[in-house]
Parts: C-alpha cells; structure tokens; sequence
C-alpha cells in the first residue's frame, strides 16, 4: 500500500526500512534465466527487479541504420503493468525513452561494438517489480546479459544511486526516500577504471554534497560489482571443483 | 617492471578481469591490451601458450574468418549468387564461378538447378571483408550437398572441443554411433545414420560440459550405455 508523506525519514540514524544511512539493500544477481536469449541475467536490489535479456550480434535491419564500422547497440527498458503502486500504462512512455536512451549510452562505452560491423546487439530489460533505482538495476542486468551472451566488452558496468534525504547523504535510495526525498542521483561506472557512464542528478546538492555523494554511490557500485563477479562465475563453477 | 601472471590455465575469468601485468606477456584471442596489463574481454577460459594468454569464450555467435568449413543453408537464389545462412550474423555470398564447374549460360539458366532455396551445403569461407562481407566457395575437396539426416546448432566457441585433439572425440562418436558427421566451424553440425538420436545426445553433452576435463572418458560411456 502507497502510505502518504512520512515526517521524517530518518529516525536515529535508521532509515525507513531499517537501514542506516550508508547501507546498501540485499542484492541477488544470476545469469542465464532465459532459455531463448542469447544470453540473460536478473538483479535485484531489496524490492526492485530487473530482468534482461540480450539478442545478437545479429543482422541489422532496417537497412540504413547499419554502420559498416560497428555494432549497433539497441536499448529497450520496460516497466511491466503490475510493476508498480499503480498500474503502468503499456507501451512507451517518455520516461521508458529516456531510461533506453541512457541505458545504451552506457553500455556502448563498454562493448567492443567495432567488432561486429554492420550488425545490431539487442537488449531488453523488463522491470517486474519497482522500489526505486530501478534504471541502475537495469542497467546491471543488462550488462550480466552481455557478458553471458558472450560479447567482447571492456568492463562490466555497475550501478547505485545515491541521494540526500532529511539533509543526510545516502546510498541506494528506496521506496518512499524516492517519493519524499530531496536528491535521487543514479551513478554508473565500470568497476576496475572506475569511468563513470551514467551520472543523473534529481534535485539540488552543494559542491560538498555531491562529492560526498559520488564518493558513496563509488562504495555501492563495487559491491554491486562484487555480486555481478559472483554471478558470473557460479554458473561454470563445476571446473574448480575438477582439479 | 617485473611481468606476472595472475590467472591460471583453465581458470573462468570475466570481461574486465587482469590476467597479466607487464610486457612479457602477449595478448591473445578474447583479450585487450590497457597499459601494462592484460584484461580479458569475455566470460570465458584461460588458455595460456607460452607468452601468449588466450580466453576463450564460452558463448556467443559465429564470426566467420577465412579457410573455416562452415554449413549453410541456401536462403536465396539471384542470377549469379546464392545467399547462404551459416549461422552467423553475417550472411555467406557463394559465386556461381566458386560453386560449378561447367559453363553456365546465365541469361538461360535457373542456378536453382545447382542449390536451391533450404537444401543444406558444407562450403568453404574464402574470404571476409573488413565490414564482414563473406565469401564462401564450393571449390574444396571437403565441399558437398548434404542430402537428408539433421541438424544439431551447438555453441560456435565450443566446436573445437567437440573435434578434440586431432579429432579425438567426434572420431569416437562416429565410430560409437556409425553415424556419418559433419562438423561446421559455425556450429552447426550434421549428422545420418541409424542411431542419430544418441549421437545428438552425446553431441550436446559434449557442448553443456565443455569447459570441464575427462570429458572424453564419459563421453565414452555415454555412448556404451547407449
């Protein structure tokens, strides 16, 4: 149930949901959940739910939009109907528009697109259940995707957001702290470099806030990272078990 | 600066992961070159020779290079090419004057007579272009129709270890089975013969557990239990 504007969203140091300012919600990550996708993953952070699925290289039509020097790298986030509070209209929106533009923006700045001329990489992302931060599950679905589909990419990509509520600087916004909160600000980097590919800011912060911000959504995305590594690995694991 | 390896032979690595550091060491296939070291760029398995640090993919599409043997299935025909689908995201074109031998009159010839729309062929890749235009020819010992029997798609990446070593395993899979086999770099791989279904079978466990050792041995038993 959508419950109206609390007072105050941090009580004593503890958040809504029981979490102190610089804690992270549970995460889950796996790959290979679709059996008809070329590769796919699932990533969840606490209530939200991502689910993605990559198709290709494959040939690229219509015709014209193919590049004789690389991949085309194709987006397309969905929220489902039942996803939210309320029920999401289907369809494209301006926001699902906005979410695909940024999602193949970033991952364009990791795959070897040059590798593949003239062909299309396909990626959905269906977003089954939001509680916030949803483009950065996306987005870390979507990359666990890639890899499982098995293209060349520089990195992965991991992704938090942080945000400021009651004055407080906090990792991984949830739930009501989106609704009610002063910033919601969505970071994405590739972990070993740490260049950043995303970077969205919701409200106002000072110099300080925003350095202070970044620095904490950093933390989050090596932990996002962390879960991505294990998700990666467990699914060849039987190797390390035969020597 | 001293080099150093950081991973080891047959090791599951990620895009993104070190494998070396330094200049002694090469980078190989499924792997890039950032400063000193070397990172892989797929979800694969270390496979070092020498200097030289290999990852091979354990999945993705088949990206065809130059002498692979490759089957295909005619999709189309024009006046003087066929377009053939290998399995790839780039379709083969096969000139007429790389598939027959005799003089065509084209102005009064059907080349459909030769290949036509859905029959299946074993063709050479002669060449591909920088932007992936792909050539493929039937001017090869090896190169034939292939009439009747199935197909089996396995991953393109996991072909080699369906061969083995100098043809090891697909050797006692046709021998096992008496099936006549044809294995295709793109990952298609066809098969006839009276026990196809246990050949299959055999084929696409050697595809599930091919980044695992002692494969060939239950294989073997695989197919003595039948």
């Amino acid at each position: 149930m959508k419950a109206g504007a609390p007072e105050k969203l941090i009580i004593d140091g503890k958040r809504l949901d029981g979490r102190g300012i610089e804690e992270m919600r549970e995460i889950e990550a796996r790959i290979g959940v679709l059996k008809r996708a070329d590769g796919s993953a699932f990533f969840r952070f606490g209530n939200t739910r991502a689910l993605a699925a990559v198709y290709g290289p494959r040939q690229l039509h219509p015709k014209y939009l193919q590049d004789p020097k690389k991949a085309l790298i194709r987006c397309k986030y969905n929220m489902a109907p039942f996803s939210s509070y309320e029920r999401i209209r289907p369809g494209v929106s301006r926001r699902s528009i906005e979410i695909s533009k940024i999602l193949t923006e970033a991952l364009s700045q990791v795959v070897f697109v040059e590798e593949f001329p003239r062909a299309a990489i396909d990626v959905f992302v269906e977003i089954i259940q939001a509680d916030a931060s949803t483009r950065c599950a996306a987005l870390n679905a979507a990359a666990l995707a890639l890899a499982d589909a098995g293209i060349p990419m520089k990195d992965l990509v991991s992704s938090c957001a942080a945000g400021k509520v009651d004055g407080e600087i906090i990792l991984d916004v949830a739930g009501l702290e989106d609704n009610y909160g002063e910033v919601d600000m969505p970071v994405a980097m590739t972990p070993r470099d740490e260049n950043i590919v995303l970077l969205q800011i919701d409200g106002i912060l000072t110099k300080e806030e925003f350095e202070k911000a970044l620095d904490l959504a950093r933390k989050g995305c090596k932990k996002v990272y962390e879960a991505q590594k294990a998700a990666l690995k467990e699914k060849y694991i039987e190797v390390d078990e035969d020597e | 600066m001293e080099s150093k390896l950081l991973v080891k032979d047959k090791q599951i690595v990620i895009p993104g992961e070190d494998l070396a550091v330094g200049y002694d060491f090469l980078p190989g296939r499924g792997t890039f070159r950032t400063g000193e070291s070397i990172r892989s760029k797929v979800l694969g398995q270390v496979r070092l020779k020498e200097k030289l640090v290999n990852v091979i993919s354990l999945s993705g599409v088949y990206i065809p290079k130059p002498g692979d043997g490759v089957i295909g299935v005619v999709d189309d025909v024009q006046t003087t090419f066929w377009v053939i689908n290998i399995n790839s995201p780039y379709k083969g074109i096969l000139l007429l004057s790389e598939a027959v031998k005799e003089f065509v009159e084209v102005s009064k010839t059907d080349i459909a007579r030769y290949f036509d729309i859905g029959e299946l062929i074993y063709t050479k890749v002669i060449n591909v272009t920088k932007s992936k235009i792909v050539t493929l020819s039937m001017m090869d010992p090896r190169a034939k129709k292939l009439r009747g029997g199935r197909i089996v798609t396995i991953i393109p990446s996991r072909v080699p270890r369906l061969i083995g070593k100098k043809g090891s395993m697909i050797e006692m899979i046709k021998e096992k089975t008496g099936c006549q086999i044809v294995v295709g770099q793109n990952g298609v791989v066809w098969l006839k013969g009276e026990r196809e279904d246990l050949a299959t079978k055999a084929i696409l466990e050697v595809e599930k557990e091919s980044y695992t050792s002692g494969l060939t041995e239950r294989i073997a038993r695989l197919l003595e239990e039948g």
